[in-house]
């Protein structure tokens, strides 16, 4: 995999990471989301990580990490999709990607942001 | 079926890591584990790949099946030439970070695993050895 | 002791090891039972290897005793191969005779000794190898009563049911004496549940539990917060109070977990959260009743 694709729908963007990404996968698409937030006027991000079997310290940072640029563009990340065995793992690992918030799916995601506008 | 012998990967860049994963999940699936057992002992060989790279500078992953008291499970051990360790205490606590971030994750990947062995020498090298039985 | 049986053949069986082993192997695979859809060729060696090199080290003891401690790596190996064939799927005709193979390879190794020695070491290993063939047999059994109880446990779990109590609402009712393994496993169908309803809301009722110790709380707080990181939550409702009382004995601390009595107050919280409530849908006839 070169690139995350990013997609715009409506209001927001949505990435989805579909296996393994390296290094330089994720510092591009970090740079990507900055550009199309700033271009697109976006204030929701969905990365959807509903195909990732595997979670380890390093994509956990990646994810946080790309969550705090976002948040400095003045937009929000919800991460989407993560699977049970992926959520045991990472909670056994004694990651809590505290600060990023988390929907089982778009939908869910949506409806958070959604009442989230309305106060 | 039963899995095969011993896998050797070597740990040089990034892709081997991701090289490493399916072929522990490949032995794994092998073995007949769980999802959520071959998730967690790919993420651990993930983690330790990782480590190799990062603080070993290069190395090798060795994956073996093992068998104990009629008991299937899955033994890495990885080997690395690096600067080794100073204070393995140090390393082994949670949220213990010489670089950026959060640092060696031993204490856990250790969680992950049913039996984590780690031997290191400065100087010398790292060799750290894990096992998830079925 | 000046000629044991069982020692004088050992330095003809360790010089002729190989032949030994490979001919036993081959045995192994020209027979009817060599099932070599359970078991590859290099498993199967390793097998052989280990089972031939541990009579090695028992006969160098010359102990006859095979519940002795000098055949206790033989009886570690045998139990091991017995154990896992059995549950690859051999029948138990198929892993005694994996055993009883190895009477021909061995017994032909001692052409070379003299007649008489080489009968009194026939007879005692013939009896050796018998031993050890039913107590692989008994092994085996073992192994399979063992299967069967953990399929029944097994089913049991299938049939602690995750009920969908409203949309987005779902409840897991756990009942009985909850064991570390069992919590696990239903914890994680939980888990799978949610992803597969996209329930936010999951309520674990413990009303029928008896107890709950250290470890299946930590199991229950561990499926929280997994539940949690995936963007679900979970309540716990039906808490008696001898288990209230022994989750504060045993110094465990539910992070953050709404906690409720009964399972209807858990549902009209998780209701409530939904941003919904119920309602009388006829104020007269309410009033009526």
């Amino acid at each position: 995999m070169d690139r995350v694709p990013i997609i715009k729908i409506g209001k927001y963007l949505l990435a989805a990471i579909q296996a393994d990404v390296q290094d330089n996968v994720a510092v591009a698409l970090q740079e990507d989301l900055a550009a199309r937030i700033i271009a697109a006027g976006s204030r929701l991000v969905l990365l959807d990580i509903s195909g990732l079997q595997i979670v380890d310290s390093f994509i956990g940072r990646m994810i946080g990490d790309t969550a705090g640029i976002v948040k400095l563009l003045d937009a929000e990340v919800i991460v989407v999709g993560m699977q049970p065995a992926v959520a045991i793992t990472l909670v056994e690992l004694g990651l809590t990607l505290s600060g990023v918030r988390t929907a089982l799916n778009v939908e869910s995601a949506l409806a958070m942001a959604g009442i989230r506008d309305r106060n | 079926m039963a899995a095969s012998e011993r896998v050797t990967v070597a740990l040089r860049t990034q892709e081997d890591v991701v090289l490493l994963r399916h072929r522990v999940r490949e032995q794994a699936v092998g073995l007949k584990f769980s999802l959520l057992e071959q998730t967690k002992i790919v993420t651990a060989a993930s983690e330790l790949g990782r480590n190799v790279l990062t603080y070993g500078g290069a190395g090798e992953a060795i994956i073996e099946a093992c068998m104990k008291n009629g008991r299937y499970g899955l033994t890495l051990t990885f080997i690395d030439h690096g600067p080794g360790i100073p204070n393995v205490e140090d390393a082994m606590r949670p949220g213990f970070s010489t670089g950026g971030g959060l640092g060696l994750g031993l204490a856990g990947t250790r969680r992950l695993v049913d039996e984590f062995e780690l031997r290191s020498e400065v100087g010398k090298g790292t060799i750290v050895r894990i096992v998830r039985w079925k | 002791m000046t000629s044991n049986p069982l020692v004088t053949p050992v330095p003809l069986v360790r010089a002729k090891y190989e032949t030994i082993l490979e001919s036993w192997i081959a045995e192994q695979r020209r027979s009817a039972t060599a099932r070599p859809d359970l078991i590859s060729d290099s498993d199967r060696a390793r097998q052989s290897s280990e089972v031939l090199s541990t009579l090695l080290e028992g006969l160098d003891s010359g102990s006859l005793d095979v519940s002795g401690p000098a055949w206790e790596h033989m009886r570690a190996t045998l139990r091991g191969i017995s154990l896992s064939r059995g549950r690859l799927g051999f029948s138990p005709t198929e892993t005694v005779l994996f055993i009883l193979s190895l009477k021909e390879p061995l017994f032909d190794s001692l052409q070379e000794l003299d007649p008489s020695d080489r009968a009194e070491a026939i007879l005692e290993l013939n009896k050796l190898v018998d031993r050890f063939t039913l107590f692989t047999s008994e092994v085996y059994q073992q192994g399979r009563e063992e299967v069967i109880l953990r399929q029944q446990q097994e089913v049991l779990e299938l049939s602690t049911p995750v009920v969908r109590l409203w949309q987005g609402i779902l409840t897991l009712p756990l009942i009985g004496t909850l064991d570390s393994e069992r919590t696990q496993v239903v914890m994680e169908s939980l888990l799978q549940a949610i992803v597969d309803t996209g329930s936010t809301i999951a309520i674990i009722d413990i009303t029928g539990v008896q107890t709950v110790d250290t470890k299946v709380a930590q199991h229950l707080i561990q499926t929280v917060a997994a539940a949690r990181l995936m963007g679900a939550d979970c309540m716990i409702s039906g808490i008696r109070p001898q288990i209230a009382q022994t989750i504060i004995h045993l110094g465990i601390t539910l992070p953050d977990i709404v906690t409720k009595a009964t399972l209807a107050d858990a549902f009209l919280a998780a209701l409530d959260r939904l941003g919904r409530r119920v309602v009388a849908t006829d104020t007269e006839s309410a009033a009526g009743r």
